[in-house]
């Protein structure tokens, strides 16, 4: 209590010495008749002190710019090496804009700091002059609308017939993955089937949803085009692969996708960061309520021989439920139902050997 | 009573004084008043009010960002359950936190505040009107904007916390209670609140227009309107055209909430149990939302940019550079911001093909931005620059308007913003472009036009020291986000420990933290100033920064009405600075050619 009121005390004084100083400053100025001047002393102080501002500022910003390692690794992704190269042009462009003014206004600043003896020289307008810096950005804007134009229709281009495809689900906090199975075919699904044993809302009559799998990391072969069928169940997230340089919305009600080609296997993303703990990771971009900053989701990609390897150790998603689905299914779907089997692809089918496969890890309830 | 009072001036415009202005009861004069200059005021001080309170809670949210999982019970006294008993910031109360420093800041402090003071202060003052063409509908939009206030600061004291969706409030986020805490009455605050506060905008913004249109003086005509009316003038405009939008999604959203439509909602599961919407589109509200939040832009910026050409000018001692082109800028970007909305939509699902079309119209309003900060920078050089704590605000400006501006060209670049959109990179640029840009203007105007507010100086020592805390302190809390935004940092997170891609920084964020709290605190020498002025002020002269525009030839203490006897002709520009030939470093509006033979260029003569 007593040291409360002892900072209470400090802080009074401190503000009572700073008034004083006001009031000192105030009078001195009065005294000194340094209103009645048009600029005193601090016209210049204030010239000098924005030079010295932007030499330090722009120290800094080269220094941390250049001598930092501040932004993600080279992207994992085939269009993302594109996008980073437009990114990177526009900011050099944006860098050489930024110094070049502020280079003028600050030295202006500096040169014409008011002289009693010295009249402004009267100078509103000068056509030519503003049409060359109309022009010249105008030029700098159609260049760079041309690169983002083509790659912006290079990204959003059909996917590639060879292409796999995954279905990533955002719910309140995590994300569901669903990959196709044997047949390529993601089961359909509708939004009023969703229950504690059924987060996808599959429709169980659907057969080509009894081979579809849910494991609990997303894992894709390198060199392959991969299209993401993005959708939500409640609110909206969105799908972001920093690495990758993916970014697309998850809305309930509207199915999105977005595909991109992984160009690095996570063993090499390791070993060119020297981080053997590295991980590709999934997060969500779009607020999404009170657990939006832990909906983390691990993505690996694999040489494709090991992708191979990973898909034949996964059970499909109606095995692994085998009981709900029996139990829930119309009875005439009951008969079929041995079908289900394990998703192989194209790889020989061989009996997962590791049979420690955690049940459906997906299927983490919130 | 007193409007009538006012239109008979007008039309008769007899010379007499205005002394049968009887005596108004003190609440008609300084709370329920129609006098344009009262009700600046009154917007300038809630407007200080909100702003700090937007201020504080973003000191509290960069607590937890820049010393994640320090012990905050100290906060506890303030927000009692917000803070659990370890001493953490509640992660709803977190994004409460975001969002309510987002709708105050842009609507209450930047949109209200600077807008409703500035555009109420100067419109009447330098059009030379006695007052706002409906002084009665200028009293209900502010007292509109009153009771909007009143019910988003109420909000924020209910036990279920205000909205907390993003400022953006998306559905079904926003709609849906049961996905968050701060959906539920808060939500309903929130929109009740705005669209109030839409009504007392619209009801400003209908007077700000007819007065320029309608009560131009004798000669004031449209190319001798200063900048800054041109700017409140465009951005009213603005206002009107997109603020009935957010209005209808505001409206659509409440049907959605409260009966049972779906608008915005459909194919949802929560909670344990399938919704009945369907049908509705989220991105439709995004769609609304964004046809006034990007014009939301402008109207932020665009009084900013109009105060600071009128301040640079005006301590430059020399005319604005390219007048006629500021204003081709200005038409430009006012018909521009109403077609580049989508480019906050570009990875929202919506059709690629609509992305390529809004970068391609995002990227064109960078030329008309870029002609305005060339013509600033021009008007300085070769001036005899008078650096006023308003003339170093407004040099801030221009450094915030280039440094954010420049990264809206890479951001409205569909392809490279797939990876930035929803970063601290978008934070940052928004922050130094629309934030910090407006925000200065907003302390550039007070500090120039405090002597005709309060008939006072301000300090002007103080005002430096406060101008280079503030100066420096914005740059090392936004541009050091830049660098988190590149590094993948997503916004709105609470923390970042559980990603391993957002492990580094942790320095960086703590030092933007703590630049944060700097900057506030050397905001308190700010207030100091403008309340100790106020009273204790040295008397200001008639026109103290020596200014062409009609408000400095007012009385010290205008009454309302303004000018005592006839209002003054106009007969030029308004920014005719060292003028070759004339005696004086300035000719005010209202002098007629023939009084400056010396100076006049060929062709200029009065009227006869």
């Amino acid at each position: 209590m007593s040291q409360s009121l002892e900072i209470g005390i400090a802080v009074v004084l401190i503000l009572a010495i700073l008034v004083l100083i006001f009031r000192i400053q105030a009078l001195v100025s009065v005294m000194r008749g340094s209103y009645r001047k048009r600029a005193g002393l601090s016209n210049k102080v204030n010239a000098i002190l924005f030079v010295v501002f932007a030499l330090v500022g722009f120290g800094t910003f080269f220094w941390f710019s250049f001598g930092t390692e501040y932004h993600l690794p080279v992207s994992s992704s085939e269009h993302g090496i594109h996008t980073d190269f437009m990114f990177w042009l526009t900011m050099a462009i944006l860098v050489i804009a930024f110094v070049i003014t502020h280079i003028f206004m600050i030295s202006f600043i500096y040169k014409y700091q008011f002289d009693e003896n010295r009249k402004a020289y009267f100078y509103p307008e000068n056509h030519k002059l503003e049409f060359v810096w109309t022009i010249i950005p105008a030029i700098v804007m159609v260049v760079l609308v041309y690169y983002g134009y083509r790659t912006w229709n290079d990204i959003f281009k059909m996917a590639p017939a060879d292409r796999m495809e995954i279905e990533v689900m955002g719910q309140q906090f995590n994300w569901l993955v669903r990959y196709p199975g044997a047949d390529g075919k993601l089961g359909s699904h509708s939004y009023k089937k969703i229950s504690p044993d059924n987060q996808f809302g599959l429709i169980l009559e659907d057969q080509t949803g009894w081979d579809d799998f849910a494991p609990r990391e997303i894992h894709i072969p390198k060199g392959k085009p991969v299209l993401l069928r993005i959708r939500a169940r409640d609110v909206l997230h969105s799908v972001y692969l920093p690495h990758f340089r993916v970014k697309m919305d998850a809305v309930p009600g509207m199915p999105t996708t977005f595909w991109f080609t992984p160009i690095q296997t996570t063993a090499e993303k390791r070993e060119e960061l020297g981080n053997p703990n590295f991980n590709f990771e999934l997060a969500c971009a779009e607020l999404c309520g009170r657990g939006h900053f832990s909906m983390r989701y691990i993505l690996v990609v694999d040489e494709p021989e090991n992708y191979k390897k990973w898909v034949a150790e996964q059970k499909a998603w109606a095995e692994v439920n085998r009981e709900y689905v029996v139990k829930t299914i119309k009875p005439e779907y009951k008969d079929k139902l041995p079908e289900i089997k394990v998703a192989t692809p194209d790889a020989p089918t061989v009996a997962p050997a590791d049979t420690t496969t955690p049940k459906a890890t997906a299927l983490n309830i919130k | 009573m007193s409007s009538t009072d006012i239109h008979l001036h007008q039309h008769t415009a007899h010379g007499h004084a205005h002394d049968e202005h009887h005596e108004l009861p003190w609440i008609r004069k300084y709370v329920f008043s129609e006098d344009h200059k009262i009700i600046a005021k009154q917007y300038l001080f809630t407007g200080i009010f909100w702003a700090l309170i937007g201020g504080a809670f973003s000191l509290i949210f960069r607590l937890q960002l820049g010393f994640p999982g320090a012990n905050l019970s100290w906060l506890k006294p303030v927000l009692h359950g917000w803070i659990d008993n370890g001493g953490k910031l509640d992660p709803d109360f977190y994004l409460a936190l975001v969002t309510m420093h987002g709708t105050i800041m842009v609507f209450f402090v930047l949109t209200a505040g600077l807008s409703g003071t500035f555009s109420n202060f100067l419109i009447p003052l330098q059009v030379g009107a006695r007052d706002m063409a409906s002084g009665f509908l200028n009293m209900l939009s502010y007292w509109f904007f009153f009771i909007s206030s009143v019910i988003m600061l109420w909000s924020l004291f209910i036990s279920t916390g205000p909205a907390a969706g993003g400022w953006t409030v998306y559905p079904p986020l926003s709609a849906l209670p049961q996905a968050l805490l701060g959906s539920g009455a808060g939500m309903t605050m929130w929109l009740v609140s705005m669209a109030l506060f839409i009504v007392a905008l619209l009801l400003g913004g209908i007077n700000y227009i007819t007065t320029v249109i309608n009560l131009r003086t004798y000669g004031m005509t449209f190319t001798r309107l200063p900048l800054t009316i041109w700017a409140f003038f465009l951005t009213a405009i603005i206002g009107l055209l997109s603020f009935p939008v957010l209005f209808s999604a505001s409206l659509l959203l409440i049907f959605d909430r409260s009966f049972g439509t779906s608008f915005f909602l459909s194919d949802i599961w929560i909670d344990g149990a399938p919704l009945a919407h369907e049908g509705g589109s989220p991105v439709l509200f995004q769609h609304l939302f964004w046809f006034l939040g990007h014009p939301e832009v402008y109207i932020v910026l665009i009084p900013a940019l109009g105060i600071t050409s009128e301040i640079i000018a005006t301590n430059s001692r020399k005319p604005i550079f390219g007048y006629k082109a500021m204003i081709v800028s200005m038409l430009a970007i006012t018909f521009l911001s109403f077609i580049v909305w989508a480019h906050h939509m570009f990875v929202t699902g919506m059709n690629p093909f609509l992305g390529s079309i809004f970068m391609i119209l995002t990227l064109i309003i960078a030329v008309p931005s870029a002609v305005k900060a060339f013509n600033y920078i021009t008007t300085m050089w070769r001036g005899n620059l008078i650096f006023t704590p308003a003339m170093m605000f407004s040099i801030g400006l221009v450094s915030f308007f280039i440094s954010g501006g420049l990264t809206g060209i890479v951001l409205g670049n569909s392809a490279a913003d797939i990876q930035l959109h929803d970063t601290y990179f978008v934070v940052a640029h928004f922050h130094l472009v629309m934030g910090s840009a407006s925000f200065f203007g907003m302390l550039a105007g007070v500090y120039h036009w405090f002597p005709k507010m309060f008939g006072r100086m301000m300090d002007e020592k103080l005002g430096y020291v406060h101008f280079w805390c503030t100066f420096v302190g914005i740059y090392f809390v936004f541009f050091p986000l830049h660098y988190i935004g590149l590094a993948g940092f997503p916004r709105r997170y609470y923390q970042f420990t559980n990603f391993d891609a957002f492990q580094t920084f942790g320095d960086l964020n703590m030092f933007v933290s703590i630049a944060a709290i700097f900057t506030f605190a050397a905001q308190m020498l700010f207030l100091f100033n403008f309340f100790w002025s106020i009273f204790k002020g040295r008397v200001a002269p008639a026109n103290p920064w020596r200014s062409n525009t009609l408000e400095w030839t007012t009385p010290l203490h205008p009454e309302h009405g303004n000018w005592p006897g006839e209002i003054p002709h106009v007969y030029r520009w308004p920014y005719d600075y060292s003028k070759p030939g004339a005696a004086e470093d300035f000719i005010p509006q209202h002098i007629p050619y023939s009084q400056t033979p010396s100076s006049n260029l060929p062709g200029e003569k009065d009227p006869d």
